[in-house]
């Protein structure tokens, strides 16, 4: 009995010890002025090597993309390695890529705003610019991949002499309208918690800049009335975006699902395609903040190992849902017993392109599931930071699979087909990936990227208490 | 307004004991639709064009074996996977011919009909394709030619249905069984195509129809297939 009770106290201090709560952002608090000067700080710094970054990526954004996509445009769709039986490709592998990682932002963002964790509040900023720039990056695939694109509004419902409307039956207009819905609810919703952060840089600067946050900042004074009023308003888009983010990606698996193509009319897609999309959006929420710790002054003490720490878990936890669905796909197809859907099943695994097929398993499950249950590892970032990019990997590979590898060998084995992404295509997908890494990086200049007010507010909220001779970490309840 | 008739339901009846492989319905085809002719490299890559192509399968083990053939072209299915998809309604079902017409004009190319089609008949125009010289004075006038960025597939020769309702009626009579006929039918020369009104009992179409071989494509995905095949390689010929 004695010996327990010494290895308890044995042990209990040197947890303690480990766990200092000023590790935490929350615990560390600094005065309002100076968090506001740092942040102001590492939004108008700006080096060489960000500039030859920016320019860099612009041309990347002009040649790769759009110089490519204009060359498409002119001598059609041809340029592109799609073939019968093959309509689909890198195309629509990579819009849904992009849809998937414009997921996580809000999922970060509003989900964990709902749940009151608090170690969100340093980084809903750059999750939800994630969303916006992910979208804007994926939205331009339903445009890319058309064959003839100057036609393309005939796709949305306008009023026209000729009465015809869009096809409300078709899941790509499904798809048109719930992308525009979460663009235009996520944008708003990375708007309003912006007014009082733009409104603060408009307090602090001069010249163009203070023209353009006062025409941003609304006119904000930080009253009572306009602080209850954006609480408010914040709470109910936070709550009322997650159903229309659910929405969104279960509507892009409809793509799929709602098709008689054999291993995609799938009734699991919905939510395969939602943990998938979390799954690759959360990694890319590490890889960013690994970047912005890295580049930006003063990040490393708003982004800290212990959000790496937390995003890791969430990471291992949708990792795990993930293969969950992965595993029933096969379990419910095995069940239904469709031999087409064997078959297709069965080629992915070992096909000409089993390999990405493999990758997919390794960079999905094995890679997160051999490393993210270590502490020490999530608590590294750089390490994070490979574990993160290999996880996107793995989900591009995800795509392919479900894409291509599935449209090339349906029931008719006479028109099997193997398809072969060509070079317009792979500068295109290169393109939207510069197009988006620019419109982050232009965008880390001119916002604040951390949502100071609410760091301010969470700081507020936590204070470490004496009780005896121990430091006891309170947390005072904020809204309601 | 004259009394609303019930639509004649054109359908297909494919004998494969008959056919021989010779490709003269994908020929004429081609001749009677404007498809181009995409280039050897493009053909190469898997792009032809052909609103109609035969199946070949080797039967038998070597050195004993059989090619054995299967024409497809749209089924013209009755519940069509490639008509609910289309975003912009350019693949739609005819009220009068009752089968799948594909709209070129209206066609923006998001191709998601033809990943849908489980027969994959169904063809994109991947660039515009220029005919040389002479061979433009071919062109069928009754026929759209397809620009790039549009899909295109079997229309049954939609214009030769037309075209021959519209004769009958000037002469003020009903449509002839046999009298319609789709460039394929016209010119195989083993007549192992017949064509004809199937929602009638008594046309050669249904007749041939009724027949102990007689199977469709993928019956088991309720497309409701206008084509019908008659089995070959049995101990009647083939």
């Amino acid at each position: 009995m004695a010996a327990e009770t010494n290895l308890l106290q044995a042990v209990k201090p040197a947890e303690h010890a480990e766990e200092d709560p000023r590790e935490h952002l929350m615990f560390d608090p600094r005065p309002r002025e100076e968090m506001n000067r740092m942040v102001m700080e590492a939004m108008t710094t700006t080096t060489r090597r960000y500039w030859i970054w920016l320019i860099a990526l612009g041309l990347g954004v002009a040649v790769l993309l759009f110089g490519a996509w204009g060359n498409m445009i002119l001598t059609g769709i041809g340029v592109a390695g799609v073939r019968r039986p093959i309509f689909w490709g890198v195309f629509i592998v990579t819009f849904v890529f992009w849809i998937g990682i414009s997921h996580a932002g809000t999922f970060v963002s509003a989900i964990l705003r709902v749940f009151k964790a608090e170690f969100r509040r340093p980084f809903t900023r750059a999750a939800e610019l994630m969303t916006t720039f992910g979208l804007a990056a994926g939205a331009l695939y339903p445009l890319i991949h058309l064959g003839r694109v100057w036609v393309f509004y005939w796709m949305i419902p306008y009023p026209n002499a000729r009465w015809l409307w869009p096809n409300f039956r078709s899941p790509l207009v499904w798809d048109f309208l719930a992308i525009t819905t979460y663009l235009l609810s996520s944008t708003i919703y990375l708007y309003l918690p912006l007014v009082p952060d733009l409104a603060m840089a408009r307090d602090r600067t001069k010249g163009w800049r203070h023209t353009i946050y006062k025409l941003l900042a609304l006119g904000w004074r930080g009253t009572e009335a306009e602080w209850y009023r954006l609480r408010k308003a914040i709470n109910i888009f936070a709550f009322a975006i997650i159903p229309v983010m659910f929405s969104v990606h279960t509507i892009v698996s409809w793509d799929f699902a709602v098709g008689m193509v054999a291993g995609w009319h799938s009734t699991i897609f919905g939510p395969y395609f939602i943990v998938g999309a979390i799954l690759s959006g959360v990694a890319a929420v590490v890889t960013i903040l690994f970047v912005l710790r890295n580049t930006m002054k003063h990040f490393d003490y708003f982004i800290r190992v212990e959000h790496f720490d937390a995003l890791g878990k969430l990471l291992l936890v949708f990792s795990m849902a993930w293969a969950y669905f992965f595993f029933n796909e096969y379990l419910l197809s095995w069940y239904g017993g469709d031999a087409a859907v064997k078959q297709v099943l069965t080629l992915h695994a070992t096909g000409p392109a089993a390999w990405v097929w493999y990758t997919m398993l390794i960079c999905n499950v094995a890679i997160p599931w051999l490393t993210l249950w270590n502490k020490t590892i999530r608590r590294t970032p750089w390490a994070m930071f490979i574990i993160t990019l290999l996880i996107n990997v793995g989900m591009y590979a995800e795509r392919y699979t479900i894409i291509p590898l599935t449209l090339g060998h349906q029931r008719s084995p006479f028109d099997w087909g193997v398809y072969n992404p060509q070079w317009t295509e792979i500068s295109i997908a290169l393109g939207t990936l510069c197009l988006f890494m620019f419109l982050y990086l232009a965008a880390s200049r001119l916002i604040p990227l951390v949502p100071v007010w609410e760091v301010q507010e969470g700081q507020m909220a936590h204070t470490l208490r004496k009780v005896g001779k121990a430091e006891v970490p309170s947390v005072t309840e904020l809204e309601e | 307004m004259a009394e609303q008739k019930a639509p004649q339901k054109w359908g297909l009846v494919v004998d494969l004991d008959r056919c021989t492989g010779c490709n003269a319905c994908i020929a004429a085809c081609s001749m009677e639709n404007n498809i181009p002719f995409v280039g050897e490299d493009e053909v190469a890559y898997g792009r032809g064009l052909y609103w109609l192509y035969n199946k070949r399968e080797w039967r038998g083990e070597y050195p004993e074996i059989k090619p054995a053939f299967e024409p497809v072209m749209c089924q013209q299915c009755g519940n069509a996977p490639c008509e609910p998809v289309c975003p912009v309604f350019a693949s739609v079902h005819s009220e009068e011919e009752q089968i799948n017409l594909a709209v070129y004009n209206r066609c923006v190319g998001t191709r998601y009909c033809a990943n849908n089609c489980p027969y994959h008949a169904r063809q994109f125009n991947y660039f515009d394709y220029e005919l040389p010289e002479p061979m433009n004075s071919y062109l069928n006038p009754d026929v759209t030619v397809r620009r790039r960025g549009v899909m295109e597939k079997c229309t049954f020769c939609v214009q030769r249905i037309v075209r021959g309702r519209q004769k009958a009626a000037a002469e003020g009579r009903e449509v002839e069984d046999g009298e319609i006929q789709p460039a394929c039918v016209q010119a195989c020369p083993a007549g192992a195509l017949v064509f004809g009104d199937v929602s009638n009992p008594e046309s050669k179409a249904s007749q041939m129809a009724r027949n102990q071989r007689r199977y469709q494509l993928l019956e088991e995905l309720s497309t409701l297939p206008r084509v019908t095949y008659l089995k070959g390689g049995g101990r009647y010929g083939g």
